[in-house]
């Protein structure tokens, strides 16, 4: 049924289980330690449940030296390890292998230290993006990036995958806006990057970090940079009776050199499926709908809306209303950022993540809509407009299996098409093993090269999250 | 999410519906940020997606419950938190409840597990055995550590220490209903099984308020357990027949003198009667009368609501932290009008800090897994203590036991206050404080 491979477990391994379950005991509290297949069972996917492998087993550490002991223990046995966060991965990200352990950062979830004075919060990698801002919002802080699972998504993840968000147009992303680590490399090893501040010295080995997918090393620790809040925040919705109209206005605002805080996309599909869970008000009688969403003070924001506003009309919008209170606010970023999960209400889906130039933006959404229907499935368009970074969601039954190739083979002629328009496979949710046979379209052997050899200096052995990002057979040691 | 359940499997009601609520689920783990259980333990099996996968694998392989399964799926408190943050609409109650029905068809609990939730089922929805226990466990208090060594002693310990913290006030009796001159509107109020025994100044407190609104209160004698006890416990059947029960004492009403609403003042048994149409929808000769039923049910805070309200004529603008039962709030999605009554009335109230987790109380689950809940507890008690109330309100019994255990500041149904407002007497447990 599934077209992605996973390469054979290393049936050695599989024989020693017992005795590498017998010495983890030894090296993590017994909370921590999950090895009965009832309980595996719960960690073998993430939030792309097509793909599923029962760990060998699954540590949950309290500790950094508790995650060295297992990382240093498997490195000097040669066990695969799968760092995993909340799960949340829709490029499987934290699928594991059968011959890997699973290790979890949920039960690291301690926030270690406010400072307001320097700008910055430092907590344990298992806490979740939006407890970050929780923390510092009674003080008028936040945290910039915000990917839409940011209820339940870990900083660990976000670090693995530089996750982005509606508002990181105006905030940037993950490495804009994380100050330091604490890592710990697959020999056990601990190490610090950079620090409390924006830049460090030396060579940027956090840049490098950052987006890394679990193959560097697992952040334990990271210290971030908060931002004061703005005065005021204000969405707009703006209603087009086509979608080409909606992507053009994108196309046109950010020409314009206007940068609103978030620019979201909505087509019609996504519209019904989000106004149906969150009452929001969104308008149904529009092809495509925009939330532009501004802030500052209310002159600002006022003087910037006109001319958002001016671009929109000139692209034939026919709707545009702005939030009027707090609970509409709440209302319209509750139903976009619950759009993924809304969708599940009407069908399965395989959910794309691919860039694009904003320029591109229109070409790129009649190109998708065409090559869903080449393939007999519908699709829902839901994504951050302003940054290009387009998440069409694929609509098919999970439990037909023509169906679910069908989807796949969809996707995969979207993410080409990101590449052949100049952008790129992944805008936030990284590689992990969705795109991990089209990384040959984005990059040719010499690239892949020289970032596997980057890779295997910081693992050799190839033993953190072993069949993810690269081709499996493109495979070389440093 | 992909299923793989047999054609056979899926001829039966509970697993065909228990199939579509798997479907709905996408697996995107928002659910996990909002559990209490995932909070302190981290485990994704003890989290409701974990428990969803769990509850999948058990039902699509048609394998007997295993320890583990029993072991999270125990944990769960039913306190639908998940339900309220999923954005895919997956029912995890319904899927709860099956599993549970699962595994009291095909596991056998410890002998020790299995005495203590027999005796849970046998007790507490009877009042006048509750009565009896209450005073064994008085007495039993000073010998509580001593059980803590036994097998199954740590929750014995906890519902030997939950009890003796009731303070009972006076002797208690079933209440009559009360009736009206000229009544604007008739309805039927749940008596509680618990409740009677331990809070009957709640449903005091509602009867005054509804009759001076001029609504006649009925209170049929032969009214039994909503049947929620049971059903957490997994004993389906004694719970349906709980709700076959009620039906049919509720249906008489009907028949006899019309109700414009069964009025609840427990919001755990709201959450359950609220469900009986859905739970006898398979049952040819109830499924109708169940599902008229659950569209008569109301929260008290929902159905004074609806009415044209008197004002309040005493001094209020004391600082009051509500707290809303997870049955109130995830269960029955009723959020706003116990506030909004509170403040009519003229209480400051404070939105408590993380309120959508549970307190721990949860049911019998205090008693049935006392480590989890002593911590939800304290982590509750604390968010509370924040807003610096003078008074706690809550529109559910277990929670007011729950919290009050752990917090000096006085915890009382919000119905009392609001009847206290309008010239009611005032609680008990306010009246050093306010009187």
């Amino acid at each position: 049924m599934s077209k992605i491979r996973f390469t054979e477990p290393n049936r050695e391994i599989l024989a020693r289980r017992d005795s590498i379950i017998n010495d983890l005991t030894r090296l993590v509290d017994p909370a921590g330690l999950i090895t009965s297949a009832d309980e595996c069972r719960a960690y073998e996917t993430d939030a792309l449940t097509a793909y599923r492998k029962m760990p060998l087993a699954v540590v949950l550490p309290k500790t950094t030296e508790e995650v060295s002991a297992v990382l240093k223990y498997c490195h000097d046995t040669g066990v695969k390890v799968v760092p995993r966060g909340a799960g949340t991965s829709l490029a499987g990200g934290a699928i594991p292998s059968e011959d890997a352990v699973v290790l979890g950062l949920s039960k690291m979830n301690r926030v270690l230290a406010v400072n307001y004075d320097d700008r910055f919060i430092r907590v344990e990698a298992g806490v979740t993006n939006l407890s970050v801002t929780a923390v510092v919002a009674e003080n008028g802080f936040f945290y910039g990036p915000d990917p839409s699972s940011q209820l339940a998504c870990t900083i660990g993840g976000n670090i693995a995958n530089n996750s982005g968000g509606a508002h990181c147009l105006k905030y940037g992303v993950t490495t804009n806006n994380l100050l330091g680590v604490r890592m710990v490399l697959i020999d056990g090893s601990i190490i610090d990057l950079g620090g409390d501040y924006l830049d460090s010295a030396g060579l940027d080995l956090l840049g490098l970090v950052v987006g890394s997918e679990g193959q560097l090393g697992i952040v334990t620790e990271a210290t971030l940079r908060i931002l004061k809040s703005a005065e005021g925040a204000r969405p707009v919705l703006f209603g087009f009776p086509s979608c080409e109209g909606a992507g053009k206005a994108v196309a046109d605002v950010i020409a314009a050199g206007i940068i609103p805080v978030a620019i979201e996309y909505m087509d019609k599909a996504a519209i019904e499926i989000c106004e149906a869970f969150a009452k929001a008000g969104y308008p149904l009688d529009v092809e495509a709908l925009l939330i532009v969403e501004v802030e500052g003070s209310d002159a600002e924001m006022d003087a910037t809306l006109a001319d958002i506003t001016a671009i929109a009309r000139a692209n034939g919008a026919t709707t545009v209303r702005e939030s009027r209170s707090a609970i509409e606010t709440a209302a319209i970023w509750k139903g976009r950022k619950s759009a993924f999960g809304a969708t599940g209400r009407v069908a399965d889906y395989l959910c794309m993540d691919g860039t694009v130039p904003t320029g591109k933006l229109s070409y790129v959404l009649a190109e998708i809509s065409k090559i869903v229907q080449r393939h007999g499935l519908r699709v829902a368009n839901v994504f951050h407009a302003g940054d290009g970074n387009i998440h069409p969601l694929i609509l098919y039954n999970a439990n037909d299996p023509s169906q679910q190739s069908k989807a796949e083979a969809a996707g995969d002629d979207i993410l080409r098409l990101c590449v052949e328009v100049g952008g790129c496979l992944t805008g936030e949710h990284g590689v992990g093993i969705e795109k991990r046979d089209l990384m040959g379209c984005q990059f040719d052997d010499a690239d892949l090269a020289q970032q596997i050899r980057v890779r295997a200096a910081f693992d050799p052995r190839w033993l953190l999250n072993t069949d993810k990002v690269f081709p499996l057979d493109f495979r070389c040691q440093g | 999410m992909q299923t793989n359940f047999s054609l056979t499997a899926l001829a039966d009601a509970h697993v065909s519906e228990s199939e579509k609520i798997l479907r709905a689920c996408v697996h995107c783990g928002f659910c996990t940020a909002t559990c209490p259980t995932y909070l302190l333990l981290g485990d994704e099996a003890d989290s409701p997606r974990g428990r969803i996968y769990l509850i999948k694998d058990m039902l699509e392989e048609e394998k007997p419950a295993t320890p583990q399964v029993v072991e999270h799926i125990d944990r769960c408190l039913t306190c639908l938190s998940c339900m309220t943050t999923c954005p895919s609409g997956v029912h995890y109650m319904h899927l709860v409840d099956h599993a549970r029905a699962h595994i009291a068809r095909t596991y056998t609990r410890p002998l020790p597990d299995r005495l203590l939730r027999g005796m849970l089922a046998k007790v507490l929805p009877f009042p006048g055995r509750l009565r009896l226990a209450l005073r064994v466990a008085t007495v039993s208090r000073p010998i509580r550590k001593w059980f803590a060594n036994l097998p199954g002693g740590t929750q014995l310990a906890a519902m030997i220490e939950l009890s003796s913290s009731f303070k009972r006030r006076r002797p208690t009796r079933r209440l009559p209903g009360a009736t009206v001159d000229r009544p604007r509107g008739r309805v039927a109020l749940l008596s509680g099984c618990a409740q009677q025994v331990l809070g009957q100044n709640i449903n005091e407190a509602a009867i005054r308020l509804l009759t001076r609104h001029g609504i006649e209160v009925v209170q049929p004698i032969d009214e039994g357990c909503c049947g929620a006890l049971v059903q957490h416990l997994g004993y389906e059947s004694r719970a349906l027949d709980a709700a076959r029960h009620n039906v049919d004492v509720w249906t008489r009403e009907i028949e006899n003198g019309g109700l414009d609403a069964i009025v609840v003042t427990t919001s755990g048994c709201g959450t359950v009667i609220k469900d009986y149409g859905f739970l006898l929808r398979n049952d040819n000769a109830y499924a109708q009368k169940a599902a008229r039923i659950s569209a008569l049910a109301r929260d008290i805070t929902e159905f004074l609501h609806e009415l044209p309200l008197q004002d309040g004529v005493r001094t209020t603008g004391q600082v009051v932290a509500y707290h809303s039962a997870c049955s109130m709030q995830h269960g029955q999605q009723v959020r706003d009008q116990p506030k909004s009554l509170l403040r009519r009335m003229g209480f400051v109230v404070r939105e408590v800090p993380e309120g959508h987790i549970c307190c721990g109380s949860a049911g019998t689950y205090n008693v049935l897994q006392p480590e989890i809940a002593n911590r939800l507890r304290a982590r509750k008690v604390t968010n509370i203590e924040k807003v610096k109330p003078q008074i706690i309100a809550s529109g559910n019994l277990g929670c007011i036991t729950q919290i009050g255990a752990g917090t000096g500041i006085p915890v009382v149904h919000t119905v009392e206050l609001v009847d206290w407002a309008m010239g009611g007497p005032l609680p008990d447990v306010l009246g050093r404080r306010l009187g």
